[in-house]
């Protein structure tokens, strides 16, 4: 049976969700970073853990173990030196062909590095946090990438902290193609809940030449990523609305579950 | 000593959410991360005031969605309205009974998570669901079913240890002793 303060209090809360519910997003950003900041000395503490566990980690590791560790590191070095040393013949001649075609010249990545600070708590979106704010100028819809490729895009932005959406979230939505003869575009869309690996690659046309293990890149279009960007490869198609289209379920190339650093792109 | 008591669960409600999104180990392991604000609404709704369920909600739910990408304050009344229909029905629930809390704490897991969502696809959101929602939801229930009765044990150890207890009346009563004469 329901009393008096009952009632008090129910009206109070139900007033309280209105309003902040209907706050201007901006207020609501604000109020977010100002409750979140609530949590920086744990946040601290727990870095400061991590931080002293892995120099206790390196204390503890025997010299001959650092010393092969080295060698393979100075070895993977000079692999990576050789391979630049390519790329960079490669995109000297790209820039030549460009420029005898015709074409706009092709600007470099600028890339910045982040760490993730923190993961979604709610089990119905897909987005971690990272310590980079509009400080660091930072906006809204900036590609973020590892070296194995797309992770998604930020979603919102405070001064030390943004939010990222990951692909596979219902409203990180990647336009995409395919790396073959026809190169059939489509867009990335949601994957199932437990489904952190996958994402589907949708709206496909029926006649599309698709196969598993053939690789998925951004297309450029929609304005928000960058032609080229690796998403993944493809690990099996279906039909889907009585075999009026085609979708394919592409396994990503980057480790959502394992993200600690990432690469905003700056345009 | 009551506001000792809510400064425990409101402490415990900040330190779970930040357990929520700082470690992912029960979502690598099991596709679902654990809340634990419900088994905390759990006890407060059996053991404290409403002013201490409507903090808990408020403060717990505020802090909960401003570390996610929920709408800020969409997770205060599911949390809120899982504590008043315990609260009301307090008298009627043996709380000490550890099958009790479980059955409670599994209510009360599986029922925040599904208002919560029912708020945000009112309001026009499009979370992630799907088939493995039901397995994610069961993982919730029933990680949520364990807690409580932790988080009761947990907490009856700070009252005894922390908590200066009242003193109790005594059945001595110098009215009615009885004085025995020289015999």
């Amino acid at each position: 049976m329901l009393r008096r303060p009952h009632y008090i209090a129910l009206g109070l809360i139900v007033l309280l969700t209105l309003v902040i519910l209907n706050l201007p997003g901006q207020t609501t950003a604000h109020l977010k970073l100002g409750i979140g900041s609530l949590f920086l000395p744990l946040f601290g503490l727990a870095s400061s853990t991590q931080q002293l566990a892995g120099t206790v980690e390196d204390a503890v590791l025997p010299r001959r173990e650092l010393l092969r560790l080295n060698e393979t590191l100075r070895q993977e070095n000079q692999q990576l030196r050789l391979q630049a040393m390519q790329t960079e013949e490669t995109a000297r001649e790209n820039a030549r062909l460009r420029q005898f075609v015709g074409w706009q010249r092709q600007t470099p990545w600028k890339l910045k590095l982040a760490k993730v600070v923190l993961r979604e708590p709610a089990n119905w979106w897909r987005a971690v946090q990272i310590d980079l704010g509009s400080r660091d100028g930072l906006r809204l819809n900036l590609p973020v990438l590892t070296t194995e490729g797309l992770v998604g895009r930020i979603s919102s932005v405070s001064l030390t902290r943004s939010q990222v959406t990951l692909l596979g979230d219902p409203n990180c939505k990647v336009s995409a193609r395919v790396e073959n003869e026809t190169h059939d575009a489509g867009i990335i869309g949601a994957s199932g809940p437990l489904e952190t690996d996958f994402v589907a690659l949708g709206y496909l046309s029926r006649n599309a030449n698709l196969k598993p293990g053939q690789y998925v890149v951004t297309s450029g279009e929609g304005g928000i990523f960058p032609k080229g960007i690796p998403i993944g490869k493809i690990v099996d198609v279906q039909p889907v609305d009585y075999g009026s289209r085609t979708e394919a379920r592409v396994k990503l190339a980057a480790n959502l579950n394992a993200l600690e650093a990432v690469c905003v792109m700056f345009p | 000593m009551n506001w000792l008591n809510t400064v425990f669960v409101l402490g415990a409600a900040f330190l779970a959410v930040f357990w929520e999104t700082a470690f992912g180990g029960v979502r690598h392991l099991l596709g679902a991360q654990i809340d634990l604000l419900p088994p905390l609404m759990v006890y407060a709704s059996l053991f404290m005031g409403i002013s201490t369920v409507t903090l808990l909600a408020l403060c717990g739910g505020l802090w909960f969605d401003s570390l996610s990408a929920n709408p800020l304050g969409v997770t205060v009344l599911p949390l809120f309205a899982v504590g008043l229909a315990i609260q009301v029905n307090r008298e009627l629930i043996l709380r000490e009974e550890t099958f009790a809390q479980l059955v409670l704490g599994l209510g009360a897991s599986a029922a925040t998570p599904l208002l919560t969502l029912l708020l945000l696809l009112t309001m026009g959101r499009a979370p992630l669901l799907g088939w493995g929602t039901i397995w994610q939801l069961v993982v919730l229930s029933v990680g949520g079913a364990i807690a409580t009765p932790i988080c009761f044990e947990l907490f009856g150890w700070l009252q005894r240890t922390l908590v200066h207890r009242g003193a109790t009346q005594t059945s001595f009563r110098p009215d009615r002793e009885i004085r025995r004469g020289r015999l």
